[in-house]
């Protein structure tokens, strides 16, 4: 270990005169936690705090208060809607292709290239989506038109609207299926053979093999993975901006607009608006890291 | 297992038709700039634009910074909480995860107003130094995966040993960590990297609000004043997104120990 301590060279005199007394081990993760603290807690905790000050910096519960006015109230709301349709769609249609290419009894050669696709699919997000989307069911998109085409269908005439609710989440779901694919496939290889077959030998149907077996170890991860599809949703920017400008009222764009030219007139009350948005994906994301935890359980 | 498959191939069949379709229709609309006639003039123009080439070179620069800036913190510090800190794995782990729960437009605020020009580290002063914050940003974003694939990198290796024996061979510590430890996690820092460059090249939410010039602004920019280019820009988009997961697929094909992007 005499070398390793040559990290500890810069400790202090006292280190170098009893070397094995003090352990200066934690001197090697000073690099990491410094920039954590600088480039992610301390800018966090700044709106935490600011958002229960007012400009003046005294104590207040105002800006919070402020929050329950009807434009913020629906501009959360709108989001929730979009993140947990997008998320709850996104996790059945990815367990489907999951549970096709795990259990399907499909070609063997599906799976890879699901898996390769999904990891592709998965990071192509943000602006070239709403374009890719635009373009396909846009009001000149392919689709839009080919439908118009041969059979006299338009869309747009049934209410449709790509820049609109169904729109965004439609238009998410080509990032969170492909999500949810990728976690869940290893969480369906853990379903162990044996369980069904112990299961059958009993006398289970199927319907009771996944009701009794197969659900009870799964819950963890299909809860979780769809809380994170949830706040993967629920913090996006810019396909949204791409997609719909300013004309969707959501609380992302909402932010995003604060920022920029502090649109409601109040900066101690964006700092409320993004203590609100923390909060929804931190409590999503802490059910997802607990439920995690329990899912692993099963896969020894 | 002879039940019926009826329902794993439709649900492929639908999958394909939902992920397909669009990447159909965006290349189709790309090539429809020309009237009456289908032509690659749309990526014509968008390569030959000078805004183009500059934005594109300087998020390219950010994600090559990003990824050393990354692996230089992420790679010791990995290497040193399984070797002599295991008990702060778990604090550590948590850090990590912190960027997928504060959404990267709260981390932005918040340096917006920490690091404005009056501030005590006024990091948004001058236009290199707002880059510097801009890598930064980026290496917070990336922290979550970067530090998953590096951990399971060095979970795949006995770093005890491998420390040991570079330790008795007369190896110093940096010996230890670019010529020891680097190399056997090598596969694991090339896949945090390449997903590090999908997710930095089009980023459009830091850069803009940061008012800085990179390739994520520029999308929106000609995503609302242009027709046919944004098609041919989410093309190009695709096509980087893809390769860089092909070549974590082919290095990770090459040696063991690769690990999942998610």
């Amino acid at each position: 270990m005499s070398q390793l301590s040559d990290v500890e060279a810069s400790a202090p005199l006292g280190a170098r005169l009893r070397p094995r007394q003090i352990s200066w081990a934690w001197v090697g993760v000073v690099p990491f936690f410094t920039f954590a603290l600088l480039f992610l807690i301390l800018p966090t905790l700044y709106l935490i705090v600011g958002a229960f000050q007012d400009a003046d910096g005294n104590f207040t519960l105002d800006n919070i208060i402020n929050l329950f006015q009807p434009s913020i109230i629906s501009a959360y709301w709108v989001s929730i809607q979009v993140s947990a349709a997008s998320a709850l769609g996104g996790a059945a249609i990815g367990f489907f292709l999951a549970y096709a290419v795990v259990l399907g009894g499909l070609p063997a050669w599906l799976r890879p290239t699901l898996m390769t696709f999904s990891g592709v699919a998965s990071n192509f997000a943000g602006i070239p989506l709403a374009f890719a989307f635009l373009s396909t069911l846009g009001r000149t998109g392919l689709v839009t038109v080919l439908l118009i085409k041969y059979f006299d269908f338009n869309i747009y005439s049934t209410g449709f609207n790509l820049l609109s609710f169904w729109g965004l989440a439609l238009t998410y779901l080509y990032f969170q299926i492909p999500l949810m694919v990728l976690i869940l496939t290893p969480a369906l290889d853990g379903l162990k053979r044996e369980w069904r077959e112990a299961s059958a030998i009993l006398g289970a149907s199927s319907w009771q093999y996944w009701r009794y077996v197969a659900l009870p170890v799964l819950w963890p991860s299909l809860l979780g993975t769809t809380l994170l599809l949830f706040a993967n949703a629920f913090g996006a920017v810019a396909t949204a901006y791409a997609l719909t400008g300013s004309s969707l009222n959501i609380v992302t764009i909402l932010l995003y607009a604060q920022i920029r030219g502090d649109v409601l007139h109040d900066p101690n009350l964006g700092y409320a608006l993004a203590l609100g948005m923390i909060l929804i994906t931190g409590l999503s994301n802490g059910v997802y890291i607990w439920l995690r935890a329990r899912s692993d359980r099963w896969r020894r | 297992m002879t039940r019926a498959r009826f329902g794993p191939w439709l649900a492929i069949v639908v999958g394909t038709i939902y992920f397909l379709v669009p990447l159909i229709g965006t290349f189709e609309f790309s090539l429809r700039l020309r009237r009456g006639e289908y032509s690659f003039e749309a990526y014509r123009i968008v390569l030959a634009d000078p805004r183009f080439q500059a934005t594109f070179a300087y998020s390219t620069f950010l994600a090559v910074a990003t990824i050393v800036v990354g692996v230089l913190l992420v790679v010791p510090t990995a290497y040193w909480i399984q070797l002599r800190l295991p008990r702060l794995r778990p604090v550590v782990e948590f850090i990590t995860l912190l960027p997928l729960v504060i959404p990267a437009i709260v981390i932005v605020f918040g340096y917006l107003r920490i690091y404005n020009s009056s501030s005590w580290l006024p990091m948004t002063a001058s236009e290199r130094a707002t880059d510097l914050l801009l890598t930064f940003s980026y290496v917070t974003l990336a922290l979550p995966y970067m530090y998953r694939a590096v951990d399971t990198g060095l979970r795949a290796i006995d770093v005890r040993t491998l420390t040991e024996a570079a330790e008795s061979l007369g190896a110093r510590w940096p010996t230890i960590l670019f010529r020891v430890i680097l190399p056997n996690v090598r596969v694991a820092v090339l896949s945090g990297a390449f997903l590090t460059f999908a997710i930095v090249i089009g980023e459009f939410t830091m850069a803009s609000l940061l008012d800085r010039p990179a390739f994520g602004p520029y999308l929106q920019l000609i995503g609302a004043n242009r027709a046919y280019e944004p098609s041919a820009l989410a093309i190009i988009a695709f096509v980087v997104t893809w390769a860089c997961m092909g070549l974590i697929q082919v290095f990770g094909r090459s040696t063991r120990g690769a690990a999942a992007p998610h």
